[in-house]
């Protein structure tokens, strides 16, 4: 584990060292950035709306006090959101998907030799084919984030409306209580340092595969399983550190 | 010319390259060949760098390829073009993208320059129509052409070719031996081909080199291997039954 720890870490490194000109990674950025970003709209949108419907249901069901205001459900339904449900589920969700496709895809480069084919042409291979990823995930994710908060909320307005467990006016004043801003900021921390660990891990198992078509499905896996359990310690220390 | 000197490797203690040396011509098509497992592939992949070497040299032209600044380092691998045994296109980009790649790359060519450059060199592989085809939708000899051209479209002084006849039928191999022929006189390139495929070897190997278990046990041209004496290359060679009764009807 700590050798690997440290491979993580040189691979990280080699991303920066001898890295090509610069004009060559702003079309690759932009074009990881869709392909990584614009293509995970729907599927974080899906999920995003539905756990904040949930959420919010739930949160109404256990409600049951009379001495609790129901606006209190907002409320509740606004911090789960922020601190949680926006950057780190989605983060989970994020991994399977994209960072399974990260590590497929370098993966098959490398077994089919299209990363030595770039290495005889004196192209940092790891910096041409990780570093957009990384960066083009950094971007579009936090954007994913905000969007998965605005309709996550807006899902549970829906399902709290929709079934009368609260009235509009409840909702929304529950979302307004005590509004705190550097949530919003936390959220897009998080966001950022978990973009991160998706597209790096996943870039590296898909780096270091080795043997055939068997060895890129495991890598893939790994690379789900590794970013899915580096978030969720990561979101332990960022809450420490940042709450 | 590429210069080898006691070229040693070993993976994990086992030795599979043992204190090779030799030298490759310029404009001439210099070959690897040897059972699978000899250790061929590993001898031209530490030439083009995939594998550092444990020890030894390997001399571009008397530049020290694992001695050599970064700059210099960077200057010779530009001047190498390499096609893999299983052409190694990026499936991603088509034809044509992939022959622009070495240009986009490492080119300062605009893009009308790039495009003619290309337009040129698939015309000189035979393929003038394959621009926008993706890899997929080609066959495994138009693949090779297309990694040939992707090989040689930056002027390269070497050209490596890892197995190139590799899942081709009969007729197709000898056309991209051929074609590799041609291009190495053509451009005067230092040309390395790693091969087990006899029919290759008499037809374009200038140069040859047999190894056996990681070592050298012959070299010379292909109007001497026939009459080679090492009894590990005679094996290698009659275990075609076409060059056997050759051998036969000679003697």
């Amino acid at each position: 584990m700590i050798s690997n720890i440290g491979k993580y870490c040189l691979f990280i490194k080699s991303l920066f060292v001898n890295r090509e000109r610069f004009r060559i990674y702003v079309k690759l950025i932009f074009e990881e950035a869709v392909e990584i970003g614009y293509n995970s709209i729907v599927i974080v949108a899906l999920i995003s709306t539905f756990i904040g419907a949930v959420t919010a249901i739930q949160t109404a069901y256990n409600m049951t006090n009379p001495l609790i205001p129901n606006t209190v459900i907002g409320f509740i339904v606004r911090e789960m959101t922020f601190l949680e449900l926006a950057p780190t589920i989605t983060a989970l969700v994020f991994a399977g998907k994209v960072g399974s496709s990260i590590a497929g895809q370098i993966g098959t480069m490398r077994i089919t030799e299209q990363i030595s084919a770039l290495e005889v042409m004196g192209i940092n291979s790891s910096s041409y084919l990780v570093l957009p990823k990384i960066i083009g995930t950094m971007i579009t994710y936090p954007l994913l984030v905000i969007l998965s908060i605005t309709l996550g909320l807006t899902g549970g307005y829906l399902s709290t409306t929709i079934t009368g467990a609260l009235t509009p006016n409840e909702y929304i004043e529950g979302l307004r209580m005590e509004f705190i801003p550097y949530n919003v900021f936390f959220a897009l921390i998080k966001s950022i340092v978990f973009a991160f660990i998706i597209s790096s891990v996943s870039a590296y198992e898909g780096f270091y595969t080795t043997g055939g078509a068997l060895e890129v499905g495991k890598s893939s896996t790994k690379a789900v399983t590794n970013s899915c359990l580096i978030i969720l310690i990561a979101d332990f220390f960022l809450a420490e550190l940042l709450l | 010319m590429i210069e080898v000197k006691n070229l040693h490797k070993s993976f994990m203690g086992k030795t599979v390259l043992n204190n090779i040396s030799g030298v490759f011509q310029q404009g001439s098509v210099n070959m690897i060949i040897g059972a699978s497992g000899t250790g061929k592939s590993v001898l031209m992949k530490s030439i083009v760098g995939l594998y550092e070497p444990d020890s030894g040299e390997v001399l571009y032209n008397g530049r020290d390829f694992y001695r050599c600044d970064r700059t210099v380092k960077k200057s010779i691998r530009q001047e190498i073009g390499m096609l893999f045994q299983g052409s190694a296109l990026f499936d991603s980009k088509t034809v044509e993208q992939n022959v622009k790649f070495p240009l986009d790359m490492l080119s300062d060519y605009n893009e009308s320059e790039k495009r003619d450059r290309v337009n040129d060199i698939l015309k000189r592989v035979g393929l003038e129509n394959a621009n926008k085809k993706m890899p997929s939708e080609l066959s495994g000899g138009m693949q090779k052409r297309v990694g040939i051209a992707r090989a040689i479209i930056n002027n390269s002084r070497y050209l490596f070719c890892d197995e190139p006849n590799s899942g081709l039928d009969p007729q197709t191999s000898i056309l991209i031996d051929n074609l590799i022929k041609e291009i190495t006189v053509e451009f005067n390139t230092t040309t390395i081909v790693v091969s087990h495929d006899m029919n290759s070897v008499m037809e374009i190997g200038d140069h040859i080199m047999f190894l056996y278990k990681g070592d050298k046990v012959w070299e010379g041209t292909n109007t001497e291997i026939m009459d080679a004496e090492p009894e590990s290359l005679q094996h290698f060679i009659l275990a075609n039954k076409l060059l056997r009764s050759l051998k036969e009807t000679r003697n």
